[in-house]
């Protein structure tokens, strides 16, 4: 296998975006990433998504999103795994050209959530639980992360307010992010006001049904030397597990297996440790989750993620910066396109273009990306 | 789901039919003919008695297509007596449920599936009557 690199980018601004399709918010962020990394046509596209099937009746993502952007004939395929779908497709296509299969891979994570109503929408969303055993008894994605928080602050004696700091630092560091999607301070007051939406969690500890599209073009070392003006990021690893698709069959419910496993991996892969990072993009689709993937990454003690962000440590000078560019709850989480917006965050933070949001001397960073409740994890980290 | 889907899963909605692990003597629900703790192959039928307790609960108050009626609705983790835990609806509380509180299996309606479509019935919790 040979090495990596991420060699462009590009995103679109997440939020409701009625005026543009699936394939148009796709094109949008491939051509910018092309453009960013100065390559005219890739070699192969992975596209991470998971809701078109049933929310847009689009099936064959690959071709379709390959042709529009002026690229038919390429190797196009859909990865699929959930929210952890964008992650997944990466990790395909940093595969392909470790292999020697293309020189050059193009990523587009893409999610067009907002054309379905809201009770259409989280049907679809809850297809990422077990139909015949946890959806069938009409169970929601809210209310499977309701059954972890309620338990977490159970089992470690934890107050709801203590997840206020993970919302709180996602909406202050979307502020300097023009593509966030909620771009606005959230205050202690408001956090502890919010409406209930599946006790214990709150408006605030969720992030928002939305759209949008992210893409990385992936590259040999070879052929990044050979585009000037390009800044390559470095693929130190990239590492992926699975647990129980059905939160209710965990060995253990609050240790995320598949993300302390993931996680492990990849330090192995890099041969690096927790304190080696300086900044970690984490799956806050709900503050619960934020905390979970934390203990289960090895940056927080089981039970103490809460603790560790009420001290400050999370923040874009503590210990370890998490969610720099607003993360899921405030930069927002279109479902398929999170995992690679994450990765995107990443390259702009490790590239020192975050602007006011720069992590200083940042040279190392991982992202984590979570399939359902914790079914499928993918672990990626990047050094410059 | 379909007709045939939901059919097919008759003895586990009705009567909590799960596994028991030839190999290691684990317990085994949802059936899935590979012990999760072992890997050996593991298709023994053991049949649930039903009891057991809230490991953790939530409230549904946005509800997926075919649930909007039953809102607001009371979700559960029951960790059965035997060992496994699985996800299920409570009924028949009163109160608010706690962590611990005993409960029972029953037979209720899951869902409809319009005024043409198939009724599902499966399990939910209630307080345990007879502690």
């Amino acid at each position: 296998m040979r090495d990596v690199c991420l060699i462009g980018i590009g995103q679109t601004p997440i939020g409701e975006k009625w005026d543009l399709s699936l394939r148009h918010l796709a094109f949008s962020a491939l051509t910018a990433a092309a453009a960013d990394a100065g390559i005219e046509r890739p070699d192969a596209l992975f596209v991470g998504n998971m809701l078109a099937s049933r929310l847009n009746d689009q099936a064959q993502l690959g071709a379709l999103i390959a042709d529009f952007c002026g690229w038919r004939g390429i190797e196009a395929v859909t990865v699929e795994a959930a929210c952890a779908s964008g992650g997944a497709a990466l990790q395909a296509a940093i595969r392909a050209v470790a292999s020697g299969a293309a020189d050059t891979a193009a990523v587009c994570g893409v999610e067009k959530m907002t054309d379905g109503s809201k009770v259409e929408t989280a049907g679809a969303l809850a297809t990422a639980a077990d139909a015949e055993y946890e959806g069938i008894h009409g169970v929601t994605f809210v209310a499977l992360n309701a059954l972890l928080m309620q338990r977490y602050m159970h089992e470690y004696h934890v107050p709801h307010e203590a997840f206020a700091p993970f919302s709180i630092n996602a909406h202050h560091n979307a502020i300097n992010n023009p593509n966030a999607m909620f771009q606005e301070e959230l205050t202690l007051q408001t956090y502890l006001k919010a409406p209930v939406i599946a006790p214990p969690i709150n408006l605030y500890d969720s992030s928002p049904i939305c759209d949008g599209a992210a893409a990385v073009i992936v590259a040999s070392i070879e052929v990044a030397r050979d585009l000037p003006g390009t800044t390559p990021v470095h693929v130190l690893a990239s590492a992926s597990a699975t647990d129980s698709l059905n939160l209710d069959d965990r060995h253990d419910l609050l240790s995320l297996n598949a993300a302390r496993l993931s996680a492990q991996k990849a330090y192995q892969q890099a041969g690096l440790v927790p304190a080696d990072m300086d900044l970690f993009e984490v799956h806050d689709a709900f503050s619960i989750m934020a905390a979970l993937s934390l203990e289960a990454a090895g940056f927080a003690d089981r039970g103490r993620a809460a603790y560790m962000a009420q001290d400050g440590e999370i923040g874009l000078n503590g210990r370890i910066p998490i969610s720099t560019m607003g993360g899921l709850k405030a930069r927002g989480h279109p479902v398929g396109a999170t995992g690679v917006y994450e990765v995107v965050d990443l390259v702009t933070q490790l590239r020192g273009e975050a602007g006011a949001n720069q992590v200083k001397g940042a040279r190392l960073g991982m992202t984590q990306n979570i399939g359902g409740t914790g079914a499928t994890v993918i672990t990626h980290i990047l050094g410059i | 789901m379909n007709l045939s889907q939901n059919w097919r899963l008759a003895e586990q909605r009705y009567r909590l039919v799960g596994e028991i692990c030839p190999h290691c003597g684990v317990k085994i629900y949802p059936p899935r003919d590979a012990c999760p703790d072992c890997s050996q192959p593991a298709q023994e039928r053991f049949t649930f008695s039903g009891k057991g307790e809230i490991y953790s609960y939530t409230v549904v108050l946005d509800a997926p297509e075919g649930y909007e009626e039953q809102v607001p609705y009371l979700i559960a983790l029951v960790k059965l007596d035997e060992g496994p835990m699985l996800t299920a609806q409570l009924t028949d509380f009163d109160r608010e449920p706690e962590i611990g509180d005993r409960v029972e299996m029953v037979t209720r309606k899951l869902r409809t599936e319009g005024n043409a479509g198939i009724i599902v019935y499966g399990y939910k919790f209630r307080p345990l009557l007879m502690p």
